[in-house]
């Protein structure tokens, strides 16, 4: 039997330890084992490469691995759980870049032999590095929006998606002359390459730099997307299943969360892309006048939940910005000892990314049995007591029902259904959507103003008083 | 069949597969999920292994362990990230 067989089985075994990974990430229960058995595939895959190649020099390989982990591990320790949106960016620009890289040495290691290059070859590396280039630049542009290090707004210029076409169309035209489908005049294939790279690169930021910031969890999940894609590619380049295999993973895992993310918006993946909408600074008129509102402070508050049977809690990013979460779970366990029956409606989009709130909500202790997303909750509503909204706005916007509004369709919660509602909130500005609420006025709401950690801290002594 | 023929059916059925699985993931893991799959998208360090391993000049030297560096930060942040994210749902 001859030694590559037994390579290509423990690459399958790697392969396998992947998948059955990701499957027990189907429940909290298992997830943290499920985390394990595939940092466990990628190890057996790591060292059945290293023994499976003749190493010329060990030392690029080893200072690399270090450097890298070095980072990785501190990056892990040191984020905070806000960051993540942030940290997930420029993991997936890493990815990408990591990508195109090993198209591209590839590329360079072919040319030095002076040897022809099979189209096949030629094809896997052009979309290595066309997907792995557009990958690490685009996540750069989308980090610094995250980090407010560029302007969340929409930034946009005259014939923009003219020129990102023909920019794509250039980028395809020099991939399929290097791939040898026509001859490329006069130019060295490297200086070709460098210039395809050029133009992929700028791709990337080109076609992020139109997105509102508020868009930005969509286009991580796509980035990551492209991360694995451009993983599958580079796979293709150097003939490696495991990578073929979970490159498809990570393709298949960005797609679906890029698709729950635009539904949970009523959003088209092309209206996101394309659509220069979701500026972090909405503008619209907002014509809230002079309607009353009923304002209520903390001992009233404290009141209304004290005497409930069952609270459901809306958390929105707002309570994140004003880490408020801790008080929060205070309250709700007062709350819970006076026999409330206390749950937590989690939108999809209450975070700034897929699942953010929950792990926000994890970090300060609540328990994930408490925690129930939008269809699990929405039918409770109506026989719920009291419903308090902290910090968010468009998820519980009854206007979303009406077919005018800029925010018709949009998947809601159905605060507006229950007896009673509390909204805590600095004012009535708008949402990211920039429009009112109709919600703040109803008969049953109730207005608690104020910053949201203050408001709670005051909340959970008045509520231990009641 | 062509290896690349064989490398799309791979490509195909793992995609499909991999929909199936992580289709089922509840709306409460999907940050662990994707800062997972971050981690699962530095197997490109296999790549970069192969590539430097194989390395004829410096300059392909040089890329390789770049290559290697930057995934290598994804394979160990991302799953030590994650499981930093998943140690702290709990069950009451």
């Amino acid at each position: 039997m001859d030694l590559s067989f037994l390579f290509d089985l423990t690459y399958l075994v790697s392969a396998t330890l992947f998948v059955v990974g990701l499957k027990r990430l189907q429940s909290p229960a298992t997830a943290r084992q499920g985390n394990a058995l595939a940092a466990l595939a990628m190890l057996v895959a790591i060292v059945a490469t290293l023994v499976e190649n003749d190493v010329l020099s060990w030392t690029g390989i080893l200072i690399g691995m270090t450097v890298g982990s070095l980072i990785g591990a501190l990056a892990a320790r040191m984020v905070k759980m806000t960051d993540m949106p942030q940290m997930v960016g420029i993991f997936n620009a890493f990815g990408g870049g990591a990508s195109a890289l090993v198209a591209g040495a590839e590329f360079v290691r072919i040319q030095q032999m002076g040897a022809p290059m099979a189209t096949s070859t030629g094809l896997s590396i052009g979309l290595g590095s066309l997907i792995g280039a557009v990958t690490f630049t685009g996540s750069f542009v989308a980090f610094g929006k995250l980090q407010g290090l560029i302007s969340g707004n929409p930034i946009t210029f005259p014939l923009q998606k003219t020129f990102n076409a023909l920019l794509f169309l250039a980028a395809l035209a020099l991939g399929a002359g290097l791939s040898g489908a026509f001859a490329l005049g006069g130019l060295t294939p490297l200086t070709v390459f460098m210039v395809f790279i050029g133009i992929s690169l700028l791709l990337g930021a080109l076609l992020v730099i139109p997105i509102g910031g508020a868009d930005m969890p969509v286009v991580i999940s796509l980035l990551n997307s492209y991360s694995g894609l451009a993983a599958a590619a580079a796979g293709f380049v150097v003939g490696n299943m495991v990578l073929i295999i979970s490159g498809a993973l990570v393709g298949a895992a960005g797609l679906i969360l890029t698709i729950a993310m635009c539904k949970a918006m009523n959003r088209s993946l092309a209206n996101v892309a394309f659509g220069t909408f979701g500026g972090e600074s909405a503008t619209a008129q907002v014509a809230s006048g002079d309607k009353p509102v009923r304002s209520i402070d903390a001992e009233q508050a404290a009141m209304v939940l004290a005497y409930a049977q069952s609270v459901v809690v809306v958390p929105g990013y707002g309570l994140a910005v004003a880490q408020a979460q801790h008080e929060l779970r205070k309250v709700m366990e007062i709350l819970e000892e006076r026999g409330v029956d206390v749950k937590y409606a989690i939108h999809p989009v209450a975070g700034r990314m897929p699942g953010h709130m929950n792990v926000l909500l994890a970090e300060a202790d609540v328990p994930y049995d408490k925690l129930f997303d939008l269809d699990e909750i929405n039918d409770d509503f109506q026989r719920t007591d009291v419903v308090l909204v902290v910090g968010a706005n468009d998820v519980v916007n009854p206007e979303s029902r009406s077919p005018q509004s800029v925010i018709a369709g949009m998947p809601i919660l159905d605060v507006d259904r229950a007896k009673n509602c509390i909204i805590m909130k600095r004012s009535l500005s708008p949402g990211f959507a920039g429009i009112d609420n109709p919600l703040f006025y109803l008969d049953g709401t109730m207005m608690f103003f104020g910053d949201a950690k203050v408001s709670m801290s005051d909340l959970a002594r008045e509520v231990r008083e009641a | 069949m062509g290896e690349m023929v064989v490398g799309l059916y791979v490509f195909v059925l793992a995609a499909l597969a991999g929909s199936e699985v992580i289709s089922k993931v509840p709306p409460t893991l999907h940050t662990p999920l994707m800062s997972g799959a971050n981690a699962i998208s530095g197997i490109a360090v296999i790549g970069a292994l192969v590539i430097s391993a194989q390395a004829n000049t410096p300059i392909v030297q040089i890329l390789g362990v770049v290559a290697i560096a930057m995934a290598m930060v994804n394979v160990v942040g991302g799953f030590m990230v994650t499981d930093r994210m998943l140690q702290m749902f709990k069950k009451k």
